[in-house]
């Protein structure tokens, strides 16, 4: 019972370490400017939800979320609706190439996206891309894909090939199959690999702050630059971090199941 | 209605999976693939099915030439040593995907997913997922799906095996049943030469990819063409002794004579092979004219009520399928008996030429 109850303290003590930096950004959200700089308070004296109104009404944050959401949101679809074939391709068919082209794949992720910087700004620019949220998803996918293919191919291949060809018997036409057949199979993994994608693209600043200017700024490079002629503007900036949160948050809640079952049977 | 299997093979990275089979299936037969693993009992269903395309050969329904046909268009059902069922639907949505598939009236299809349920007594079950079913529920899900549609031709990959034993015989006497009024093809591969024995029909043993022999099962055990069909289709295989027969007296190995007697006077003098079943072989002689051999206990293990004894001498050794418990020491002498009348004579290329007489009604 004692071994229990220290237990129980020791991970209450780590996890309220964890959420220290959590707490303070929320702390500071519903702070006001004075309070921040004026000295330590542990919760806010003057509580306010002018940050937040801030970022809510002023146009050039909150179209920093939408910029954000969109591009994710299509980095997402472009990601499994790529790697879902692919990823079938590897697990089910012997072809030329197919281990080096595999592992090929994986290797994407080894390169830093600073690599990658010049010539995806030099092709964009050239091509009339450059600052569209599409720009940026295509970006992201350079990382996404290799890795969503990976996941989901270590989900596949626990399907045996056997419920392929009990479709086909059946009289399921192959892309009916894959459809109504194996995705519900599969289900779990890809909502990993959805949930990856999600976080990979929400976090990754350089690649998007580079090949967007206005009309696709990220809600990262518009947190970069609130220092306006008054100062760091520290409530607001505190507000949107909090936002910045949020959108992980709901994903999270909602793959909650799916990932944790994912976890166990895929290879990551 | 009748499948033909004509110069069939099939060969992947120089290894032969089939090796040019010709085989006739009719239409309301059962018929057993027996083999061992890797004989290419389940490449050569899954050639018949249209899974796999054949390096050679063509695949004829009534004459019909389907070798490149999709499996899709081909009337088939399959059955797996794995319980395979679409584990995101209940079980009646599993045994009716065929027929929805085949745009069947609802009216229809209800009807036919009750009537092959009840068949299979796993009505009870139909609103349940496969997932929360006993293997043997499975299994008979999966074979529900299979018969609902009326395949012409219905494949059964050792669908028993991953079944415990008192499962498995209930549903071996249920399948067999089942199909005696069906008027489709029934192909159905096993490793245990029990099982084929159980389900009767037309047996076809198979051995590296090749047809050793094929005929109804009673034939097939009785006159196995040449040895290595006598040890397919015997379980512990087939006890072979190499012997010399003269004029009036048989030697094996060069070590124990015996006189010739009964049947075996018929033999010209020359080399043979002698095989006797496990079971055949006796610790007390049965006849007076029984051979009898000195040899050395050199492993006794028991299964269940029987006893399987492997004796050895310094020039062969056999094994001994005996009814009850028993119990010896390794290396303790004993005397076997072999009945001549129960003896299989198969000349120097293996072939086949002396079946026991007396069994003919009796048990081999």
């Amino acid at each position: 019972m004692r071994q229990t109850r220290s237990k129980n303290v020791g991970i209450t003590l780590f996890i309220l370490l964890l959420l220290t930096p959590v707490y303070w950004l929320l702390n500071m959200s519903f702070k006001t400017n004075q309070e921040i700089l004026g000295g330590l308070t542990l919760w806010p004296q003057t509580f306010t939800f002018d940050n937040y109104a801030v970022i809510f009404t002023d146009p050039s944050w909150y179209n920093g979320y939408l910029n954000s959401m969109l591009y994710v949101s299509i980095n997402v679809v472009i990601t499994l609706s790529v790697a879902l074939p692919a990823a079938y391709a590897f697990s089910r068919y012997k072809f030329l190439g197919d281990k080096h082209l595999f592992f090929w794949l994986l290797s994407n992720r080894m390169a830093p996206p600073a690599v990658f910087l010049l010539p995806f700004f030099q092709l964009y620019s050239s091509i009339g891309l450059f600052d569209t949220h599409i720009a940026v998803a295509l970006a992201h996918c350079l990382f996404n894909v290799p890795l969503a293919v990976w996941i989901l191919e270590g989900f596949m291949k626990g399907v045996p090939r056997e419920y392929d060809e009990m479709a086909y018997i059946d009289g399921y036409s192959f892309p009916r199959f894959f459809i109504k057949v194996f995705l519900p199979m599969i289900r779990s993994g890809i909502g990993v690999t959805a949930f990856f994608a999600f976080m990979f693209s929400w976090v990754e600043l350089l690649l998007a702050r580079t090949l967007t200017s206005v009309d696709a700024q990220p809600i990262g490079a518009i947190m970069t630059r609130t220092i306006g002629a008054s100062g760091i503007d520290w409530g607001v900036l505190a507000a949107a971090g909090v936002l910045t949160i949020v959108p992980g948050l709901l994903v999270i809640w909602f793959v909650r199941n799916h990932v944790a079952k994912g976890f166990a049977l895929g290879r990551v | 209605m009748s499948l033909t299997l004509e110069n069939l093979s099939r060969t992947v990275d120089g290894v032969d999976y089939v090796r040019d089979a010709n085989l006739t299936f009719e239409a309301g037969s059962f018929n057993v693939l027996l083999g061992r693993t890797l004989a290419g009992k389940t490449s050569m269903m899954r050639l018949m099915a249209g899974l796999d395309k054949p390096s050679q050969g063509r695949l004829l329904y009534n004459g019909e030439d389907v070798t490149g046909q999709n499996v899709q268009r081909r009337n088939i059902s399959m059955i797996y040593q794995q319980f395979i069922n679409y584990p995101t639907l209940t079980v009646y949505e599993n045994i009716a995907s065929p027929l929805r598939l085949a745009k069947m009236a609802e009216s229809e299809i209800d009807r036919r997913v009750k009537e092959t349920a009840s068949m299979l007594q796993i009505e009870p079950l139909l609103k349940r997922y496969p997932l929360e079913l006993s293997g043997g529920q499975q299994q008979r899900t999966a074979m529900a799906r299979a018969l609902v549609k009326d395949a012409t031709l219905v494949l059964f990959d050792e669908p028993l095996v991953n079944l415990d034993y008192k499962l498995r015989e209930e549903l071996r006497a249920e399948l067999r049943d089942l199909f005696r009024e069906r008027q489709c093809i029934a192909v159905y591969a096993t490793t245990e030469a029990n099982e084929a024995l159980a389900l009767g029909g037309t047996t076809t043993l198979l051995h590296e990819g090749g047809v050793v022999q094929t005929g109804p099962v009673m034939e097939v055990y009785r006159a196995p063409v040449n040895t290595l069909a006598a040890q397919l289709f015997s379980e512990p295989p087939m006890n072979m002794v190499r012997g010399r027969v003269t004029d009036t007296e048989v030697t094996f190995d060069e070590y124990s004579h015996h006189a010739l007697t009964q049947e075996l006077e018929k033999l010209t003098p020359g080399d043979y092979w002698f095989g006797i079943r496990p079971s055949h072989i006796a610790l007390v002689p049965t006849n007076d004219d029984d051979l009898e051999m000195s040899m050395e206990v050199a492993l006794s293990e028991i299964s269940g009520s029987e006893t399987f004894m492997h004796v050895e001498n310094s020039h062969f050794e056999m094994v001994m399928q005996l009814m009850g418990v028993h119990q010896y020491h390794t290396g303790a002498p004993v005397k076997v008996y072999l009945p001549i009348n129960k003896l299989f004579v198969f000349d120097k290329d293996e072939q086949l030429v002396h079946t026991p007489s007396r069994v003919a009604g009796g048990a081999v």
